[in-house]
């Protein structure tokens, strides 16, 4: 009997195994292994750890590579993963001021407490292709100065909040919000947002932080600080009433500065917008701060005039996998369906044939 | 309660609708640790390790069954519920699969289709990731079945009143191609405001003739609701009215499940001008001869002809056995 798509189990099977066949690819090649893609695609790693929302670089690398380095798939694997896990508790909120900073930088000061620490960065290297990379060897790095110590980095936006002339965040101490357990209500609280922005598809939030700097909801941005660094996190157990250090967790975050409100008797004050994600993610960081700070459009009393400020619009459409989920369930078979289109466009076209004849025939 | 307990059902998944219930939907049982959950239910072992029965957590299908409670309290209403990313791309049916996994039980029977077939890849999947995850029984045979999950048909064999459909929904929200925000459609719903609805159909009239809309067409339930009956063919509206099984509907992706209980009246949209039909066509099934189930168009050569054959690959069976018996 025909059969349109005629699955089995073996057909599945077998595509998973011709599947797996292209992911390794020429044999005579040695094997990727998960160590290597973890130590030395750290970029990708942090990637799928952040829209992931799971913190475990050698996860993130096992995904990877099990993805045969699509990274929205590895991202789907991940979240597959992180769902199944129990949650003991939630840690206590990060302290971004006593990061292990490997990179620090403003845009709004020349210099400032602490400096800026360029560190490790794609900026202002010549994007020309390294033919020696095509050779293996030792790459020595810099030279480095073990007395060096890192000053303190007090935070940037925290200046102009002394002054009065930045916008102060307030904690309102509400329980913080599951996005993950809890099914997203609009409009969404800032936390809520903030969680869903974090799990947001990186090109997503840059083409829509692109679009408000190129005038669809503008809010005129500077990069007051980004910061990327190893951070500690301390968990405070109900039992034992004090907090504790779990472990290190390596973070980007950015705070943007953007235009001000005010006027009407009120104190003309800057605004932020904020991003935070795993690893060394300045892209991601600096494009959820942009849409962050779109988002509060309502807050400001803003005009609603472009789609990054649409909460709604952002928010249910910047998940990588839910939209590729949904793209992709296109190449499910649709034929019932289509026939019900068939049917009724054959009838609409039959229709048609036939009136204009009936019409002849009465004049 | 200590670590020690846990919780398991007594019953087999017989939560909602017109199915007998057990004494208590949970019972606390005492275990020590190594005990596994299920292992000894009516000889139904989960084959996959490491994963609870129907691989979701146990306060993972409350929650879900509280939804379903809910849902079956307000007909056609969409509840939302903490859906959780399945191992499986949305839009493939978690949402269906979070309904199915939260009412399965050791005993029960599942059948899964896709287009109206149990042979298609998704189907096979699915109904071989419970089959891993729970151990159930499956089958092909619609009267077998105490859980049909499907994707797109209502099968032709009538459903009783020991059956529960589940149905995978894509967009839940019958007003989505009308007006896209979320917050305007529950409002929306609120005040029993689907005047553009009735616009649309209107407007299709206006433009085509017809009504054009063929599947996931709106009805309303128990007089109150506007639902989306998820995108099934218009051919299987009817069966929704009055069935005696109970119909649940998740939606993964967008976070909803909705539900039409037994005996309910479920009417699709019209006009008394333009009442509301269902699909026919001129052809009968080249298998099984029949005239009232629904077809499926397939080409067969290169010149284009076309064969028709029953879309619900069951019900093609069951007639072509029958009248195989009938000839001996």
């Amino acid at each position: 009997m025909y059969v349109a798509v005629k699955g089995g189990e073996r057909a599945i099977d077998n595509a998973h195994l011709l599947q797996a066949k292209l992911r390794r690819g020429d044999t005579r090649i040695p094997e990727l292994s998960v160590d290597q893609v973890r130590e030395q695609m750290p970029l990708a790693v942090a990637r799928v750890m952040s829209e992931g929302s799971l913190y475990d670089p050698q996860l993130a690398a096992l995904a990877i590579k099990q993805a045969a380095g699509d990274l929205m798939e590895a991202i789907f694997l991940l979240r597959a993963y992180r769902t199944t896990l129990p949650r003991f508790t939630a840690s206590t909120p990060l302290d971004t001021t006593q990061m292990q900073l490997s990179r620090r930088i403003s845009a709004t000061f020349k210099d400032l407490p602490g400096g800026q620490l360029l560190g490790p960065t794609f900026d202002y290297s010549h994007r020309l292709l390294d033919f020696a990379l095509l050779a293996e060897g030792e790459h020595p790095g810099p030279q480095v100065n073990p007395d060096a110590e890192l000053s303190d980095c007090p935070r940037v936006l925290e200046f102009l909040a002394e002054e009065n002339l930045m916008a102060r965040e307030v904690d309102d101490g509400v329980a913080v919000p599951d996005i993950t357990r809890e099914p997203l209500d609009f409009p969404a609280s800032r936390a809520q947002r903030l969680q869903a922005l974090a799990r947001g598809d990186e090109g997503f939030l840059l083409a829509l932080g692109y679009s408000t700097q190129r005038g669809y909801g503008r809010n005129h941005p500077f990069a007051g600080e980004i910061r990327i660094g190893e951070l500690e996190i301390w968990l405070e157990p109900e039992e034992l009433g004090f907090a504790v250090p779990l472990g290190d967790i390596e973070v980007t975050e950015c705070e943007m500065v953007n235009q001000f409100v005010g006027g009407k008797g009120i104190d003309a004050q800057f605004t932020r917008g904020y991003g935070l994600a795993f690893g060394y993610a300045e892209r991601k960081a600096m494009g959820m701060a942009l849409v962050d700070r779109s988002l509060r459009a309502a807050e400001y009393a803003e005009e609603l005039e472009g789609p990054a400020q649409q909460e709604e619009f952002v928010l249910m459409h910047c998940d990588n996998v839910e939209a590729a989920g949904f793209v992709s369930h296109l190449k499910l078979p649709h034929y019932v369906d289509f026939q019900s289109e068939l049917e009724l466009i054959r009838k609409l076209r039959k229709q048609e044939r036939e009136q204009p004849a009936a019409e002849e025939q009465r004049a | 309660m200590n670590t020690n307990e846990i919780y398991t059902r007594s019953e087999p998944a017989s939560v909602v609708g017109g199915r007998s219930a057990g004494s208590g939907m949970y019972d606390v049982v005492h275990e020590d640790a190594e005990h596994r959950p299920y292992a000894n239910q009516a000889g139904a072992v989960a084959c996959e390790v490491g994963y609870n029965f129907a691989y979701l957590d146990e306060q993972t299908k409350r929650m879900i069954r509280r939804g379903l409670l809910k849902a079956v309290a307000v007909p056609g209403y969409q509840v939302p519920f903490g859906g959780r990313e399945m191992p499986l791309p949305y839009g493939w049916g978690t949402g269906g699969m979070q309904l199915t996994a939260a009412i399965l039980g050791a005993d029960d029977v599942l059948k899964v289709i896709d287009q109206g077939a149990d042979d298609t890849t998704n189907a096979v999947s699915i109904r071989r990731f419970f089959a891993r995850t729970a151990g159930v029984k499956t089958t092909t045979r619609t009267p077998e079945a105490t859980v049909i999950q499907t994707r797109h048909r209502i099968p032709e064999t009538p459903l009783t009143n020991d059956q529960i459909m589940v149905y995978q929904v894509p967009i839940p929200e019958p007003l989505r191609f009308i007006e896209p925000s979320e917050t305007e459609t529950r409002t929306m719903h609120a005040l029993e405001d689907y005047g553009v609805m009735h616009v649309k159909l209107y407007e299709d009239i206006a433009t085509f003739g017809h009504i054009a809309t063929s599947y996931a067409y709106p009805v309303t339930v128990d007089e109150r609701y506007v639902m989306d009956p998820s995108p099934i063919p218009k051919f299987d509206n009817p069966k929704l009215h009055m069935s005696p099984a109970l119909m649940l509907f998740g939606a993964g992706r967008e976070k909803r499940l909705y539900a039409v209980p037994p005996f309910t009246r479920v009417v699709s949209l019209d006009f008394d001008d333009h009442p509301f039909a269902i699909q026919s066509w001129d052809e009968c099934c080249a298998f099984c001869g029949s005239r009232e189930s629904y077809l499926d168009e397939l080409i067969i050569d290169d010149a284009g002809s076309k064969r028709f054959v029953c879309s619900d690959t069951d019900y093609c069976m069951q007639r072509r056995d029958a009248e195989e018996e009938g000839a001996q």
